[in-house]
């Protein structure tokens, strides 16, 4: 029930991961009426445990929309989306509950506390759902309100705290139930630049300790700390990169980054080779050389 | 129990937001409060008139001349009374006081009053239980000889004499003056037909001197015959015996109705546990239909608290809740707010019913009877259930993403 998950489902037996997310030619339309709005047309790619990767995109790209599938909060019209190796299309609403509550952390734009409720209470929520014992939960919610270093404000209400402290206990939240993926939409839309960076810094240390985050966003700042920018247009995927800078920055050294780095590459290499050659550049010649590498796609 | 889980969000949800929580229970606290004063009044009222028959002695008859519907005019007479004064023929009569009831002014000094005179013989005060303050009730001799002696109720005292010690004054009845040598111990009830607001004389001064009563053939009328048998059992061939001997002696044939009526306290025990059994439900009914409104008030308050929620619903199922998780979630929380609302309102019934009793003069107190206790927490838990099922319901057919996105 957390990244090990995606390892465990390794069956290309290959050096590389098994993508946690796998994304097909997923569509979804929505019928307003007389008229059919395609929020996404045929969108596919793949995340890898441990890749930081930003969904950027103007509104109406169909960002939020994907967010939402990526979330399990709606279903595809048609495509295939595959989360710790589960076909998502075929879950029923309370397996997909589950899905929600073990696989994937939710990090919001305005937070999402519940109001007058201590940090301690609000982090282990997704443990209630779990069926985690009051006890057990407790502890494990402390362990995730310290590892954003908010040990020390347990027993603080949301009135009691700052936005960034907020959001905060809200990545706390996410991380508590150890999932699959951390997922978060606009996660710095609500904060004053200083938190907002504050709150990237967190992301990039969770980075480093191996958690697969994925940012929507439609701010580049905040795109431009992940390793791999996927952009959005219409509902296709326009351009899906390697993120040079991100990568320096937040890559821990050792075997992780070469994974990682491969995860980057599978990405681009799914969308036809012309554009992810196009955005990496020559600043990237190893991605470029290996860019016809895609195994499990 | 899956249902103790959720128990706990509930309260945190209630301490969380007080203010809702207690509008939520408002309807409820006095939809019960309602209903357990109102039946509680109804029963207190019971309590009090049943009390007041028993306490005036148990197998008693009174004869009582005159009937509805008889055209004749009132013929139980003196004579009446002594036939059924002879042991001989009415074995099972153990006492029998014959009465005569008129108003008189009764004046002492510059305080007057007219009150209700009884004369009697001294078998009524021993039939009827009754307690003296001071002095005695009329004695035989006194009845005897014709004696202008008054025996006073305690209100009456307390009217006439105030402060002052009545016993051996003389008093004014109607223009005759009478010697009070008793005052009655108060029995607290009041209205028609207490002893605290009436007045003693012996039978025949009554019937001669005060009043001066028609006679039917050369004996005085009277207004009843109060008759003791001597077991419960008794009762009933007693009355009939009765009424045979007096039908025979007002010469009535067979078509004829009776020109007096017979009634024992059985018969009216009955009718006032009638009259207060309809009191209570038509209260209670009352009261129901508030505890209805209550709990239409809740459902909207929750409905609104549903649409007020819509992010945290929206939220938790972010979080991995199911939808079983979001409605048993509102549905616990709908029924603790109503027990609560149950229990605040049965503390406040208790209050008001202390208050009430301590409030000097009612003579019926609010009696809140323990199965009274346990339905309005019955209803209250159940219409928690009922009132909270809908709300709860829709708070499960939230979209996350729109419950999310909600502003």
């Amino acid at each position: 029930m957390n990244q090990n998950t995606a390892h465990s489902h390794s069956e290309d037996g290959a050096s590389h991961t098994s993508p946690v997310i796998l994304v097909k030619e997923l569509t979804k339309t929505y019928i307003m009426g007389e008229t059919e709005v395609h929020a996404l047309r045929s969108v596919s790619f793949s995340v890898n445990a441990g890749e930081y990767i930003a969904i950027i995109g103007a509104s109406g790209s169909g960002k939020s929309t994907l967010m939402n599938m990526l979330g399990l909060l709606d279903r595809p019209t048609s495509g295939s989306y595959r989360i710790g190796g589960v076909e998502a299309a075929e879950l029923s609403k309370d397996r997909m509950a589950d899905l929600r509550n073990t696989q994937i952390g939710f990090v919001f734009q305005r937070f999402n506390l519940l109001a007058r409720t201590t940090a301690l209470k609000q982090v282990g929520l997704p443990l209630f759902y779990a069926g985690v014992s009051g006890r057990e939960s407790a502890k494990r919610a402390a362990a995730a309100l310290a590892r954003v270093g908010l040990g020390d404000r347990l027993d603080h209400r949301p009135e009691e705290l700052s936005g960034g402290q907020q959001q905060r206990v809200a990545v706390a939240r996410a991380l508590v139930n150890n999932p699959g993926i951390v997922l978060a939409d606009e996660p710095t839309g609500a904060l004053d630049s200083h938190t907002g960076s504050e709150l990237l810094a967190l992301f990039d240390e969770l980075h480093a300790q191996g958690i697969t985050l994925v940012v929507v966003t439609h701010d580049m700042g905040v795109a431009a700390r992940a390793q791999r920018i996927i952009t959005l247009r219409d509902g296709e995927v326009l351009e899906d990169r390697a993120n040079f800078a991100g990568q320096n920055e937040a890559l821990p050294a050792g075997p992780l980054s070469a994974s990682i780095a491969n995860g980057a590459q599978n990405g681009a290499a799914a969308h036809g080779s012309n554009h992810a050659q196009l955005a990496v550049g020559a600043a990237m010649p190893a991605t470029a050389a290996t860019g016809g590498n895609h195994e499990d796609l | 129990m899956k249902i103790f889980k959720y128990l706990g969000v509930a309260v945190e949800s209630i301490r969380a937001h007080k203010m809702r929580a207690i509008l939520t229970m408002l309807g409820i606290i006095i939809g019960i409060a309602a209903v357990l004063i109102t039946v509680g009044i109804g029963s207190g009222t019971a309590a009090s008139i049943t009390d007041r028959i028993e306490s005036s002695g148990t197998n008693l008859l009174t004869v009582s001349s005159g009937n509805r519907g008889s055209s004749s005019s009132a013929a139980l007479t003196m004579a009446d009374a002594g036939v059924i004064l002879d042991a001989t023929r009415f074995p099972t009569v153990q006492l029998a006081a014959p009465q005569y009831t008129s108003n008189a002014t009764l004046t002492n000094g510059a305080s007057a009053g007219s009150y209700q005179v009884m004369g009697t013989t001294p078998a009524y005060a021993t039939m009827h239980g009754l307690d003296l303050n001071a002095g005695a009730f009329l004695t035989a001799a006194q009845v005897e000889d014709n004696e202008n002696v008054v025996v006073l109720g305690a209100t009456v005292a307390t009217d006439l004499f105030g402060g002052q010690e009545p016993l051996g004054q003389s008093i004014r009845v109607g223009d005759a003056l009478f010697t009070v040598t008793g005052v009655l111990a108060s029995t607290g009830s009041s209205g028609f037909g207490s002893s605290d607001s009436m007045v003693y004389v012996p039978l025949d001064v009554a019937l001669g001197r005060l009043f001066n009563v028609t006679r039917v053939r050369g004996s005085y009328t009277i207004s009843g015959i109060g008759i003791q048998v001597k077991t419960q059992e008794d009762l009933d061939p007693t009355a009939l015996q009765v009424e045979q001997v007096l039908r025979l002696r007002h010469g009535l044939g067979a078509d004829d109705e009776n020109d007096f009526s017979i009634s024992n306290q059985a018969d009216l025990l009955e009718m006032a546990s009638d009259v207060s059994g309809s009191l209570s439900a038509l209260l209670g009914g009352i009261g129901a239909v508030s505890l209805v409104v209550g709990g239409i008030g809740i459902m909207n308050i929750m409905l609104v608290s549903v649409t007020e929620r819509t992010r945290e619903i929206g939220l938790r199922k972010a979080l991995g809740a199911h939808d079983r998780d979001i409605l048993l979630q509102f549905l616990v929380e709908a029924l603790v707010l109503c027990t609560l609302g149950g229990l605040i309102g049965i503390a406040l019934s208790y209050s008001v019913a202390w208050g009430l009793g301590l409030i000097p003069g009612l003579s019926s107190t609010v009696v809140i009877e323990p199965w009274a206790v346990m339905l309005a927490l019955a209803v209250s838990t159940g219409s928690g259930f009922v009132f909270g099922l809908y709300p709860a319901l829709r708070a499960t057919q939230l979209d996350p993403i729109e419950a999310l996105r909600y502003e």
